[in-house]
């Protein structure tokens, strides 16, 4: 289960940058996304959602929508009572975790503003969409619960029946599990006679705003009724439907046909799909919804929205014996999927690579009147990696030394690895040094620094800033075994079935699901590799139950290193199943045959066949050994034995407009270590797309909600997603250090860019200001929020976010009068 | 995001579309490039029972040299008039801010004369259109009539042209020779801007001549910075003297407060953004 492949050859597929197959039909939109899909028959669905965080509903009006031509029924809460099923929460982080129940459409009390309380049919989506406003709600409204930390002090409850907000308090102790010292005695020791520093930091709301909004078509017709949806789980997604709805798991099909990213917005099952079941299975024909972008900003589930308390304890040299967590993570509305695990993930996190005493995590999950929150590109790793990275420049600064030189003392060195760590995980490989080193060649790391102190020197009106990010994440979700001690609701292998086909085509089927990330291409060059046969003649098949029936989908970075390792065994499998096959054939002995290039050969000889030339032979099965079955397809179920942590060291320099407050990127560097690369070009893809999302995090994005509980960034005009006009060119590269925990020595690496880039970035701004005082700015890091705190210096943060939107689209004004139909309703 | 359903007419001459107009009403909008009806008819914030286009009036499109002036068609796209070297030798203003104006596509697609129209306080084009001391040609049923620019923006989205009238071309005064340039200041590119400064200015020897300063999203309409122009008039170039003509950037404004920035914080950079556009216009 260790054994590492070795570097793999120039000539093999494993390692070249090949381009991938999906992207053409993926670019140019000729394929299957699920708005896409039209069935004989199909009705459309629009959905009457509350524009009211909470509230109670007193009546709902149906009659005038129901009378409009082509409407075919319109249904409320109290028409889908429990039939409906529930969405679920597949992760309760403590046995006694508070979880309301969460029906698809509430029926008489909504809890956040979005929430959906009646479905209108009609045979089409404007039919349905005009109908939709014509559903007269009544609602009284009661007071919410908005802010975090309000909400954790129950002051007002989220929903009042619970007797509380707070959904579960989860602890991880190093004294406790015996993984270190305990974290009061270290602090005790720092107070007396070290270094203690405190801070407070805010993980602000995002949303994950993937491309294709989300999509349900429903069939009902026939032996299995068949969802197609904008998912990333459909194996999930088909378990809890079967558990939740009563329907056998073998009557139900679920697709998730090509999708357009995720980015872990699309872990979860959704209320609108359960709708989309229950209405297509109550009206007997095909049903569909689509949401709109307004829909999918206050409704899909949002990310991150933590308060994160930090007690580090250091000597005063600037080694640190111990950190105490205290986390507050909003939960909002309801539990979701993976809910308060999210913020768990952290747990094993906030030790990043460094070396400590001590450590005490502590978790408390809050509901609130918002949109659910959820997992989010990293999920609970790039909250943990923040707080920590951040507090390493802290340190830095508070002994006087350089923030490398302070990681440096602190992080494990590569001939320590496997590295047990303070919070309990055994980190696989790893070589700090080796990618520091080289990100600071790349990045002039020395030159840079002597051009920040020349412009302070100068009192330069610009001043430049440098940020690091030294960060590791855990991959590859994971260990089964692991996941039951987590009380976790599933496990966490995966599967793959290799189907050789007579013509020399090779079809191959995964668990994963893929939505963007290019499985197709990489999984094709570890099969091409391992079978020997083309690249072009491999087929990979996903996301679809009918045709993989086990799996456990994509999210966690997880599908290349615990996926593709079902595949390599897979593969095995075969070879091995035709190894007796071609010994028969060639009237060789099994144990003369050797296998190489996708081809068995008698030792010693000029004799052999090809793997495919042995799919064909059982094909015709004509002539096979006695006793055996005609056939040399295989399957496996791969339950990886442990995590991987890929790490890595990104530079980020960052020129601040003391005038304004406004910041430009100068330049980025990083050096990832995910052990063995199977595809360069998709890895590059994978980064830069990372780093975005992460920049994104440190500058740019933001959900704001209002007193009333209205999402304000309720548009992409307020909602502020970058594009490539607001990036630099980044330069990346990578060191190895292969996986011992898997065969193909590989490390996941669809996260890590979003992880790492964060804290690189805000520790880059606040290392322009910090000669003006200042040790924080609040993200994101607004032009306006840099300029108070250089104005009022002190730092500590900046005032909150106005909480209004731009105007652009104002009803008022003549040239803009309200129209008729759309009173309050702009979703 | 579909708009409520309406009807749809595209008129091949004014006359026809004024015709249209007066029969409609109230119940009719005028569609140009639809960069900002569209989103509003999708997010159902308007539901018009009538949607004239005059997409395909080719009498409102194309720019021409008046004389003293630049005559710019409402339906030119920003594209167009962003590259055409009549304005940019004699109104070198107009194509620095369409420059910065949205993405690409939007200004492929939008149009002078209907982001004016639309007349929101944070549009690149009111502000420098301002400056320039424009004059805007509407036709209507009583026929045609001008109207200066300093009478133009009445309010948010409000503007002199009437429900019965159509905003057919854009005069813009001759700045033959003066610097120019737009200061924009955006958290990302293809926002609206925050604050942004509109300046064109004639020099004579590192003197400033004339100063003539617009800005944008300081106030419920394109505001024009008097205070500044007067400051600025007969001083140096210069750093100095700039800076403190750009102290009065903020009169007369009463900018928005909103996620980007409350309205002392856009106080604070209408002057920066002043001092920088001035210092930018005069070469220095």
């Amino acid at each position: 289960m260790t054994a590492v492949q070795d570097a793999p050859a120039a000539e093999s597929e494993i390692g070249k940058d090949r381009r991938r197959k999906e992207d053409q039909r993926l670019i140019t939109g000729r394929t299957r996304w699920t708005d896409n899909i039209a069935l004989p028959g199909m009705l459309h669905l629009a959905m009457v959602r509350s524009p009211h965080a909470h509230a109670k509903v007193l009546s709902i009006e149906t009659a005038a929508a129901n009378a409009m031509t082509n409407v075919v029924d319109v249904l409320t809460g109290a028409d889908l009572g429990e039939a409906q099923g529930v969405n679920a929460n597949a992760w309760p982080i403590t046995t006694d975790q508070v979880t309301p129940n969460h029906l698809p459409m509430a029926i008489d009390r909504v809890a956040f503003a979005g929430e959906i309380v009646a479905v209108v049919v009609a045979r089409t989506a404007a039919e349905a969409r005009d109908a939709a406003e014509l559903v007269d709600v009544e609602y009284e409204e009661l007071p919410a619960a908005l802010d975090l930390k309000e909400a954790a002090a129950d002051t007002v409850l989220a929903h009042p029946d619970l007797g509380t907000n707070k959904s579960a308090f989860w602890q991880l102790d190093s004294a406790g599990q015996g993984s270190g010292r305990a974290i009061d005695e270290v602090l005790e020791e720092a107070r007396r006679d070290g270094i203690v520093i405190e801070r407070e930091y805010r993980q602000q709301r995002l949303i994950p705003a993937f491309m294709e909004p989300r999509s349900t078509v429903v069939d009902p017709t026939g032996e299995q009724i068949t969802m197609w949806s904008a998912t990333q789980i459909p194996h999930i997604t088909r378990f809890l439907l079967a558990a939740t709805t009563g329907v056998p798991e073998s009557k139900i099909r679920v697709i998730a046909p090509d999708v357009g990213g995720g980015f872990g917005g699309k872990l979860q099952t959704t209320p609108e799909e359960w709708i989309t079941w229950f209405v297509a299975r109550r009206i007997g024909k095909p049903c569909k919804y689509t949401e709109t972008r307004s829909e999918s900003l206050v409704s899909a589930h949002h990310g991150r929205d933590q308060w994160q308390k930090l007690t580090l304890a250091a000597t005063k040299e600037g080694r640190v014996t111990g950190l105490k967590v205290d986390l507050l993570a909003d939960l909002g509305a309801y539990v979701g999927i993976v809910g308060g695990g999210v913020p768990v993930l952290g747990a094993w996190m906030f030790n990043a690579i460094y070396k400590w005493d001590a450590y005490q995590f502590n978790c408390t999950t809050v509901l609130t009147n918002k949109t659910w929150v959820d997992a989010y590109r990293g999920a609970g790793r790039p909250e943990a990696t923040y707080a920590i990275e951040r507090m390493m420049d802290e340190l830095a600064a508070e002994v006087g030394k350089d923030p490398l030189e302070v990681r440096e003392m602190n992080w494990i060195k590569h001939e320590e690895f496997p590295f047990t760590t303070v919070a309990g995980m055994t980190y696989d490989s790893g070589n700090y040094e080796a990618a520091t080193a080289k990100a600071k060649q790349m990045f002039g790391y020395d030159e840079l620094r002597a051009e920040q102190e020349q412009r302070r020197a100068n009192n330069d009106t610009v001043q430049l800033g440098i940020g690091i990010s030294t960060f590791t994440e855990m991959c590859g979700l994971a260990p089964s075994r692991v996941l039951g001690q987590l009380n976790y609701g599933a496990g966490g292998w995966e599967h793959a079935s290799i189907r050789m086909l007579p013509t020399g085509k090779v079809e191959v089927i995964t668990g994963a699901s893929a939505h963007g990330q290019g499985h197709e291409t990489a999984f094709s060059q570890i099969v091409a590799d391992r079978l020997g046969v083309p690249f072009e003649d491999v087929e990979i098949l996903h996301g679809d139950t009918q045709v993989s029936h086990k799996g456990l989908d994509t999210y966690g970075s997880r599908s290349l290193v615990v996926g593709g390792e079902a595949l390599v065994l897979a593969a095995d499998k075969v070879i091995e199943k035709a190894r007796p096959i071609a010994a028969h054939l060639l009237e060789a002995s099994v144990d003369d045959l050797e296998f190489a290039n996708g081809r068995f050969s008698v030792r010693g000889t000029d004799q052999g066949t090809s793997i495919t030339e042995v799919a064909l032979a059982t094909f015709a099965s004509h002539n096979y050994p006695e006793g055996m079955e005609p056939g040399i397809d295989a399957e496996s179920t791969y339950d990886p034995v442990n995590f991987s942590f890929p790490h890595g060291t990104h530079l980020c320099a960052v020129e601040v407009d003391t005038e304004t407050g406004g910041l430009k990127l100068r330049k980025y560097v990083c050096v990832d270590d995910i052990g063995n690369i199977i595809n360069p070009l998709i890895v590059a893809g994978q980064v830069h797309g990372g780093l975005v999302q992460g920049i994104a995090q440190a500058l740019w994005e933001e959900a704001v909600y209002d007193d009333a509980g209205t999402l304000v960034s309720g548009s992409f005009v307020d909602y502020l997603l970058p594009t490539a006009a607001d990036t630099i060119s980044f330069e990346i590269d990578h060191t190895t250090s292969p996986s011992t925990t898997n065969t193909l020595g590989t490390k996941g690496v669809g996260e890590a860019g979003t992880i790492a880039s964060t804290p690189a970035v805000v520790n880059a701004v606040v290392d322009a200001v910090r000669h003006l005082g200042i040790n924080d700015i609040t993200m994101p890091c607004t032009p306006e929020r840099v300029w108070r705190a250089i104005n009022h210096s002190g730092g500590g943060g900046a005032d909150p976010t106005e909480e209004s939107a731009m105007p652009h689209f104002s009803p008022d004004g003549p040239n803009q009068d309200h129209g008729e139909t759309g009173e309050g309703e702009d979703l | 995001m579909i708009p409520v359903q309406f009807d749809y007419v595209a008129p091949t001459t004014l006359g026809e579309a004024l015709t249209a107009l007066s029969q409609h009403g109230d119940d009719a909008k005028i569609i140009a490039g639809g960069q900002s009806l569209l989103p509003v008819l999708r997010m159902r914030l308007n539901a018009p029972e009538m949607v004239i286009d005059l997409g395909k009036i080719e009498e409102l499109r194309g720019i021409r040299d008046d004389g003293d002036a630049i005559v710019i068609g409402a339906m030119t796209p920003h594209a167009v008039v962003g590259s055409d070297p009549l304005v940019a030798e004699h109104a070198a203003l107009i194509p620095k801010a369409i420059e910065h104006l949205a993405d690409a596509q939007i200004r492929h697609r939008g149009t002078f004369g209907g982001a004016l129209a639309h007349a929101d306080p944070a549009g690149d084009l009111g502000a420098p259109v301002l400056a320039l001391g424009a004059t805007f040609v509407i036709a209507g049923p009583a026929g045609v009539r001008t109207v200066p620019a300093d009478e133009f923006f009445v309010d948010l989205f409000e503007t002199a042209i009437n429900d019965d009238e159509i905003l057919t071309e854009v005069r813009i005064p001759k700045h033959t020779g003066w610097g120019a340039h737009y200061e924009k200041f955006v958290r990302v590119a293809h926002q609206w801007p925050i604050v942004a400064v509109a300046a064109t200015l004639q020099t004579n020897g590192g003197t400033i001549s004339e100063a003539r300063v617009g800005l944008t999203n300081m106030g419920s309409t394109p505001i024009r910075a008097r205070g500044v122009e007067e400051a600025l008039a007969g001083q140096p170039a210069t750093a100095d003297a700039v800076r403190t003509a750009s102290e009065r950037a903020t009169e007369g404004t009463n900018p928005p407060s909103d996620l980007n920035g409350d309205a002392e914080y856009r106080r604070h950079l209408a002057g920066v953004l002043t001092r920088r556009a001035v210092l930018n216009a005069a070469g220095a």
